[in-house]
């Protein structure tokens, strides 16, 4: 008897589960868009999948914008919990006839050229990453992520009343060591004398860190406990946590990848969102299916989106940096100018 | 008669958790509008060609590989009692040494395999035996100390891969150690299969396979045919009965956590010599506690803990074909939850069972404790010197002693 009790305490509990998860489950699967023709766009998701407000979100909607465009159908796959089975989700997309696959994040770079190179006539994408030396069918899609993160800073230090500002990285690879070194030299453009409060929510080599909006409040209340009153979340889907941890305290925060504003879908942390660094994952995606379409597309090489092409940049929803628009935009065009060069890794 | 009984009451509980287990999922699968048998047969559906089923079965058996190892390196300790949750720190720390070591020197092909393997045994050996001295020295319990040092070791891997042992050029995305020369491979079996007459997959077969073989095969003879296995179980099953027996239990102690670390140390190598030849920040983590499960689903026993990292491997490459076949591949991951959910509560019961049957004195039918699984020392009487759970620092494998 106490078992057949616990067998339906524990189903009850993992179907409790499994509906709180829309987000990587029923979301992440099916066929979706419009006519029968236009490509077969398969779309392999990063660590976190869809429905991570963020950058995979990104990816999709710039999916979704070809395929009002173009026609075609998408298959979303996302990887298991340890991302062994990366190589495994290409390889099957490729196998069922996707044709161009998409890889988002860097972390499948060292897949993507095997894959690739088993497929010639199959054309991959690979997001935050290099198709240089790769393979001649992988095109790279990288963004100046610096630079967005240089106005980020700006932002921050113009907007911060205390001085101390701080930034919460998810890992602590280089891509994100670019956000966190664009974001302090941004700062310290505004205000030498400025304190930037860095910290990564795991270090090199434990991906949770995207993942973690637990850990990603702890660290945020921490910057915030010690005096700052803006942090910028470079942290994926942990950014969240870094949202709620600037709404119990009072202070502001600064998204994302997305604009997170829009897509926090939850009013009390949105008041929080001052603004998002924006990376136009949706643009660059929607672009390089164009390409595809038109049958342009180029190989073994990298598109680089920054400020000139609007593929980085940041945003004014909700209206809390509208009056230091002019200051961003003069930024802005030194950076475009080259009088300003930002740098990509950290200084210390 | 004792052996057909035996060997029933061993098949029991896990016949009876799978089973269990499909039918809660299927229940699951229902309710958020899957059909489970639709959902089982995309699961068994390898492919077409014969390049795309053996493709599957490579994906399997290398994800098979670590698997085992893992449950293996958890279940030396689980026998003994002692609860090694570090395996994941042992393997991580065990890998980024020997990937630098290898990178390091060149040597004549085995010799280089050879070494490689040495260092990875090693450093995971010594990483575990920290925990073993602390708690015989300090009386520290093992579940503290290897959850602390998981996450000392995850730290100081990182420091390694970053710092002194950093192979990739400077702003790569993904930072990696040097690779390891083509000497330190281990070669794959895709020679095999087409001896075997199958089609060959791009996909290579790690030969590791064998190596986990042969450590599977010395695990079960170590454990149930020498004198130190032997120690090993009774001391699980009862510390002070052992002791008064003649066992040295602090030697033993150490010496368990220096084997169970040991084979921690491979867990991580069938991915780098077999196909990464590099550790880097995209290194499969997460083994270490996937292996406390399947541990737990093979109950301790080599052939078991075999069948148990098939079965995982199975379900985890199924995800990929369930998401392209519209079906959330959250699908695997209930299926796999409810089957340890449901060996845990099959092993108790398989254990009250063959109480039962022992204290009705129609059989002497050996108790199930001590194999790790199960933990719920204390609760009725006890029958034997073997069931006395009551003793004074014996360690319960759950951590929730007395």
């Amino acid at each position: 008897m106490k078992l057949a009790a616990l067998a339906i305490a524990g189903s009850l509990a993992l179907a409790a589960c499994a509906s709180d998860e829309p987000a990587s489950g029923s979301g992440g699967s099916g066929s979706s868009g419009g006519s029968g023709d236009g490509p077969k766009i398969g779309l392999a998701y990063d660590t976190g999948g869809r429905g991570d407000k963020s950058f995979n979100d990104s990816a999709y909607a710039g999916v979704e914008a070809a395929i009002e465009t173009n026609g075609g159908t998408v298959q979303e796959v996302s990887p298991n919990s340890d991302a062994s089975d990366r190589a495994d989700l290409l390889t099957q997309l490729a196998d069922q006839g996707y044709n161009p696959v998409i890889a988002v994040g860097f972390a499948y770079g060292d897949v993507i050229g095997d894959v690739a190179k088993q497929y010639p006539d199959v054309d991959f994408a690979i997001v935050d990453s290099t198709g240089v030396d790769v393979a001649d069918n992988v095109t790279g899609l990288q963004f100046a992520a610096n630079q967005g993160s240089f106005l980020g800073g700006v932002a921050a230090a113009t907007k911060s009343t205390t001085g101390n500002v701080g930034f919460v990285g998810g890992v602590e690879t280089p891509l994100i060591q670019a956000f966190e070194a664009g974001y302090v030299a941004g700062a310290k453009a505004v205000n030498p004398d400025i304190t930037v409060q860095v910290q990564y929510i795991s270090p090199a080599g434990d991906f949770s860190g995207f993942n973690d909006p637990a850990r990603g409040q702890i660290v945020a209340q921490g910057m915030f406990d010690a005096g700052a009153d803006i942090v910028y979340a470079a942290a994926g889907g942990s950014g969240i946590g870094v949202f709620q941890a600037a709404a119990a305290s009072g202070g502001r925060a600064i998204g994302v990848d997305s604009d997170q504003y829009e897509t926090v879908g939850d009013a009390s942390l949105q008041a929080v969102i001052m603004t998002s660094v924006l990376k136009r994952v949706d643009n660059a995606v929607e672009a390089y299916i164009g390409t595809f379409v038109d049958g342009s597309v180029q190989g073994g090489q990298d598109v680089v989106n920054d400020l000139s092409t609007e593929g980085v940049g940041l945003s004014y929803s909700g209206g809390f940096i509208d009056d230091i628009k002019s200051t961003i935009d003069d930024y802005t065009q030194q950076i475009v100018d080259g009088e300003i060069t930002v740098p990509e890794t950290p200084t210390n | 008669m004792s052996v057909l009984r035996r060997t029933g009451q061993a098949l029991l509980a896990p016949l009876l958790a799978v089973a269990i287990a499909l039918v809660i999922s299927g229940v699951v699968m229902a309710a958020i509008g899957v059909d489970p048998l639709r959902a089982l047969s995309v699961m068994t559906d390898f492919g077409d060609t014969p390049s795309q089923q053996v493709t599957a079965i490579v994906v399997i058996l290398n994800r098979a590989v670590p698997l085992f190892l893992a449950g293996l390196a958890v279940a030396v300790a689980f026998r003994m009692g002692l609860f090694n949750i570090g395996v994941e720190g042992q393997y991580r720390m065990a890998t980024v040494v020997a990937a630098g070591v290898g990178a390091s020197v060149t040597l004549p092909g085995p010799l280089h395999v050879l070494l490689i393997v040495v260092v990875a045994m090693g450093v995971a050996a010594i990483w575990a035996g920290i925990v073993g001295v602390l708690k015989v020295t300090r009386g520290v319990s093992e579940v503290i100390s290897s959850i602390m040092l998981n996450f000392i070791a995850l730290g100081l891997a990182s420091f390694l891969l970053t710092g002194p042992l950093r192979g990739s050029e400077p702003g790569a995305s993904i930072v990696t150690t040097k690779e390891i020369p083509e000497s330190g491979w281990f070669p794959s079996l895709n020679g095999l299969l087409g001896a075997l007459g199958l089609a060959n997959p791009p996909r290579q077969l790690y030969g590791f396979l064998l190596v986990a073989v042969v450590v599977g095969v010395v695990v079960a003879v170590l454990l149930k045919r020498t004198r130190f296995g032997f120690d090993l179980r009774a001391t699980g099953l009862s510390a002070s009965a052992a002791s008064a027996s003649g066992v040295d239990a602090k030697r033993m102690v150490i010496t368990t956590m220096l084997i169970s670390g040991a084979v921690a140390g491979l867990i991580g190598l069938p991915d780098l010599l077999g196909s990464d030849h590099n550790y880097g920040t995209q290194f499969t983590s997460g083994l270490g506690f996937l292996g406390i499960a399947i541990a737990l689903l093979g109950r301790n026993n080599p052939v078991g803990i075999a069948v148990a990292a098939v079965l995982f491997a199975f379900l985890d490459r199924s995800s990929v074909p369930l998401q392209i076949a519209s079906i959330p591949s959250s699908v695997v991951t209930i299926i796999q939850g409810t089957i340890v959910l449901a060996v845990v509560i099959a092993n108790e019961v398989a254990r009250r069972i063959a109480r039962r049957q022992a204290e009705s004195g129609t059989a002497v039918a050996p108790p199930a404790t001590g194999d790790g699984s199960s933990g719920e020392p204390g609760t009725g009487p006890p029958t034997g010197p073997a069931q006395s759970t009551s003793t004074a620092g014996r360690t319960d494998p759950t951590g929730s002693a007395q």
